[in-house]
């Protein structure tokens, strides 16, 4: 059970006069304080937690996201930024006592820029829409969250989301130019633009990453990519994690960098193969999508070049992808893992730490036990390349006390891999769900330098309270609802 | 602890640079190699030598991951990169030719300094490898920021703000940076052009092809300079590519070794050590050719597909250049002591930007103790 600061109740009673407030500055239409409405913005797609704000904002200009930042500011009113709410770490759930500034409304492309490969948009375009806008001239924006039909680009800079492509391409910070971003006190100001590097200090790397604790980002400038001339895929699997793990160690040692390469258990396997049917092998342990691209001399050199690893590690089948269909379909499984694992279990909670990879067998057999241990299941989805697990664990919310035993079983995970060298959260971001593990990451002082930054730019933390950092404010009682069996939020949304 | 007293302080490991950073009575110079010394604004402070923070303390090639002490010779960390063929992608240059320095750079150092070397343009700057690190800030204290591993999103991410803070707000004792395999193979085309702009369009096209151009720069003496790197027949594959999309009117190709040799060379802008004016100018690649033609150096290389210039003057003409810029930022790369004493060496800040940039100095270094003075 994971508590939120609890609600000023002095703010909560002033709710009329903020309300009126916010509709003075951004006209009445922008708006939203009908509870049927607030409903819309109470959780995001941590479902299990929610919380109705105390108004929505929704503006539609930069100066009007700094006069109500200006006023939140004045009037001693916490802020919650949202972009489209698919934060998987409750980054975007609300407050009692803030005002939610929902970034919809910003939702233009300003400038593509060929000539200097990079796109303006506002904050709230979505992600697959960037890549879409420059498909004509074959060219793409590079992360590719599984979210990416719905998450806004402003919502990646704040998190620094990755995808299955970024071992290879990077995350969201290294594909991002340019913000221009709204501080605490209402100021406004641009880092970066279209071109590279900083004069000064990085604040725009500082940005990145950081869960709309130190502003609201409006407009984002970010590099594009041509599409690579051909991609394809292998298909393998082996009898042991342990060879699978080697396979992926080998492949990286002998110079290759595939643009994907993914890794299922067998609970995994047999859930995604019983629901999409892509052909996988039901009689290994564990199988592997490794992708190239590239110039297609290249990609069919290297393709035979991992199949040849493969077979060095003693793989029991292994498919090369010889159309681009093929190679969807070596893909359809794998994206479709997690709805998968929702049809063979009420509810699942999703994981997200990154181990070194050398640890992948060890890690794996230690969530077994505790999955026996907890007496709970559990699929494993890995992207080996970087070392980033997403274990899901197979719980049932009406069953009383398993949510919070699935949390303690998530926590237990966690924790092992802060132990084996690694890291809480790969690409999901900290938010609300992991905050009040930041202490068995990180020390005392480290969290304290951070906390410093967090001052120098919010001193009245104002921003996203409750998320990231752990604070000794008393818990508030959190109305905690699941959702489950196909009524979760986003039930159409991949999620890899 | 490390002897006060002496003008150097040497301190032997991480506790011994807190100790110093907290008890030292006057500012202090965070060094390295001392091979950037002379970059920035020159700085009323105690050198702080950090040679004894040296040596490579985990690597796994697999991992594509590597954890050195700070102050590790780059040549230390190439070679131990090099015998498990890997390199640091973002390709830090030397500029002791350009600088007439005797240092030699450190991991911490370029990392501090964010410097990146030709490579920059399609594999990142030093910051986009910069991972996690153990450092003392300027208010004394030890701590650890970022991760030892490729891909992490906890918490803020201190690394990027370290990369380029010139020693500002940390002193770094410990790094771990993301390496990359070596190429099999590289070569480069060398394609005559008319001038920058044609130049520009050419590197324009080739880095919007599909052929994975790693490096991308124009030397007026030499031409369009094309980089291909990778296995042996995907390199052949797209050099073949790239004349076939540009049809250049005379190319020349270079073998391995002198392909490797001129981006050493060109990413250090080594050509340009004899000017007694260097700036190093951010831009965007379109504008390169009209701020050249503003600024009308005495000798300028392009980089980065044009999107850096490095241009050289006989004399400090900060109005000059600066005011030749839209937008992006120009640096005082090489310029004599006094010179850099009055002069803007780094780009200054919209009075917004430059605020918050100051209250974040102060959230890490609060007595101004580290480097005061040199990013003015």
């Amino acid at each position: 059970m994971i508590c939120l600061p609890a609600a000023d109740p002095g703010i909560v009673a002033r709710r009329e006069e903020i309300v009126a407030a916010l509709r003075e500055l951004i006209g009445p239409g922008n708006v939203v304080a009908e509870p049927l409405r607030l409903a819309a913005y109470e959780t995001d797609a941590l479902t299990a937690y929610r919380q109705r704000p105390l108004a929505v904002a929704l503006p539609e200009t930069t100066a009007a996201v700094a006069a109500i930042v200006r006023y939140a500011h004045r009037a001693g009113v916490n802020v919650v930024p949202r972009g489209a709410g698919t934060s998987l770490s409750g980054g975007a759930i609300p407050a009692p006592d803030a005002i939610v500034v929902a970034m919809g409304k910003f939702n233009r492309i300003l400038d593509i820029d060929y000539a200097n490969r990079c796109v303006v948009a506002q904050c709230g375009v979505t992600n697959l829409a960037i890549s879409h806008a420059v498909a004509e001239r074959g060219f793409y924006y590079a992360p590719d969250p599984s979210s990416q039909i719905a998450c806004t680009i402003g919502g990646n800079v704040a998190e620094n989301s990755g995808g299955v492509h970024c071992l290879k391409y990077g995350l969201t910070t290294h594909n991002v130019l340019g913000v221009e971003m709204v501080l605490p006190d209402g100021e406004i100001v641009r880092l970066g633009g279209r071109y590279l590097d900083s004069g000064h200090y990085d604040l725009l790397g500082l940005t990145v990453g950081s869960e709309g604790l130190i502003g609201i980002v409006t407009e984002v400038t970010v590099r594009i990519l041509k599409r690579p001339e051909t991609a394809r895929a292998l298909l393998i699997g082996f009898g042991s994690v342990e060879d699978a793990g080697a396979c992926v160690a080998h492949v990286i040692g002998d110079g290759i960098i595939p643009a994907g390469m993914e890794m299922m258990d067998r609970p995994a396997i047999e859930a995604a193969e019983a629901f999409v049917h892509a052909g996988y092998p039901l009689d290994v342990e564990a199988l592997l999508i490794v992708e190239l691209d590239g110039p297609a001399a290249e990609v069919d050199m290297l393709i035979d070049r991992v199949r040849a690893i493969a077979e060095s590690h003693d793989s029991a089948s292994c498919r090369a992808s010889t159309s681009e269909q093929e190679r969807l379909a070596f893909w359809a499984g794998r994206k479709a893992a997690f709805p998968a694992v929702g049809r063979i279990s009420p509810d699942y909670y999703c994981m997200d730490g990154t181990i070194p990879r050398r640890e992948l067998p060890r890690v794996l057999a230690a969530i077994n036990d505790m999955s026996r241990r907890y007496a709970l299941r559990v699929a494993n989805v890995f992207h080996a390349g970087d070392g980033n697990l997403h274990p899901l664990i197979l719980y049932d919310a009406n069953s009383p006390g398993e949510l919070d035993k699935a949390e303690e079983f998530g926590n237990e995970i966690l924790k092992l891999c802060v132990d084996v060298g690694g890291v809480l959260t790969g690409e999901h971001g900290v938010g609300l769900e992991k905050r009040d593990l930041m202490t068995y990451q990180f020390g005392e002082r480290d969290l304290d330098v951070q906390h410093r930054i967090k001052l120098a730019f919010d001193p009245a933390l104002r921003f996203n309270p409750g998320k990231v950092y752990p604070t000794l404010s008393r818990c508030a009682e959190l109305g905690r609802e699941h959702v489950h069996r196909g009524a979760e939020r986003f039930p159409d949304l991949p999620r890899f | 602890m490390a002897a006060e007293g002496n003008s150097m302080l040497r301190p032997r490991d991480a506790a011994d640079v807190a100790e110093i950073v907290r008890a030292h009575p006057r500012a202090l110079e965070p060094m390295g190699g001392g091979s950037k010394r002379s970059i920035g604004r020159p700085v009323d402070a105690d050198p702080l030598d950090l040679a004894a923070l040296s040596g490579i303390t985990e690597y796994e090639p697999a991992e594509l991951v590597l954890t050195a002490r700070a102050a590790t010779p780059i040549p230390a960390i190439r070679e131990a990169l090099a015998a498990n063929g890997q390199r640091l992608a973002f390709e830090p240059p030397d500029f002791a030719a350009l600088l007439h320095g005797d240092g030699v750079p450190t991991l911490g150092g370029v990392l501090s300094a964010n410097v990146s070397g030709s490579r920059r343009v399609s594999a990142g700057a030093a910051r986009d490898h910069f991972l996690g690190c153990r450092a003392v800030a300027g208010s004394g204290e030890e701590f650890r920021a970022g991760g030892k591993v490729v891909k992490n999103v906890t918490g803020y991410d201190l690394p990027k703000l370290l990369a380029g803070s010139w020693g500002t707000l940390a002193v770094l004792t410990e790094v771990t940076v993301r390496v990359a395999p070596a190429p099999e193979t590289e070569t480069t085309l060398v394609i005559e052009a008319d001038d920058a702009a044609n130049a520009v369009e050419m590197l324009t096209a080739a880095l919007a092809s599909s052929h994975d151009v790693s490096a991308a720069a124009y030397d007026p003496a030499r031409g369009c300079l094309l980089r291909l790197e990778g296995f042996g027949p995907s390199v052949a594959a797209r050099a073949a590519g790239v004349l076939e999309a540009l049809r250049p009117p005379g190319v020349e190709r270079l073998d391995a070794v002198a392909s490797s040799a001129l981006w050493s060379d060109l990413g250090s802008a080594a050509a340009l050590a004899e000017r007694p004016f260097v700036w190093r100018i951010g831009v965007p690649p379109s504008d390169a050719p009209r701020v050249l033609d503003a600024i009308a150096p005495r000798q300028f290389l392009l980089d980065w597909g044009g999107g850096l210039i490095w241009a050289a003057l006989d004399e400090l003409d900060v109005g000059r250049v600066r005011g030749a810029l839209p937008t992006g930022h120009a640096t005082l790369w090489k310029a004599p002591v006094a010179e850099r004493s009055a002069a803007a060496v780094f780009q200054p800040q919209p009075a917004g930007v430059a605020a918050i940039a100051a209250r974040v100095r102060a959230a890490l270094d609060p007595a101004g103790k580290l480097n005061p003075g040199r990013m003015a």
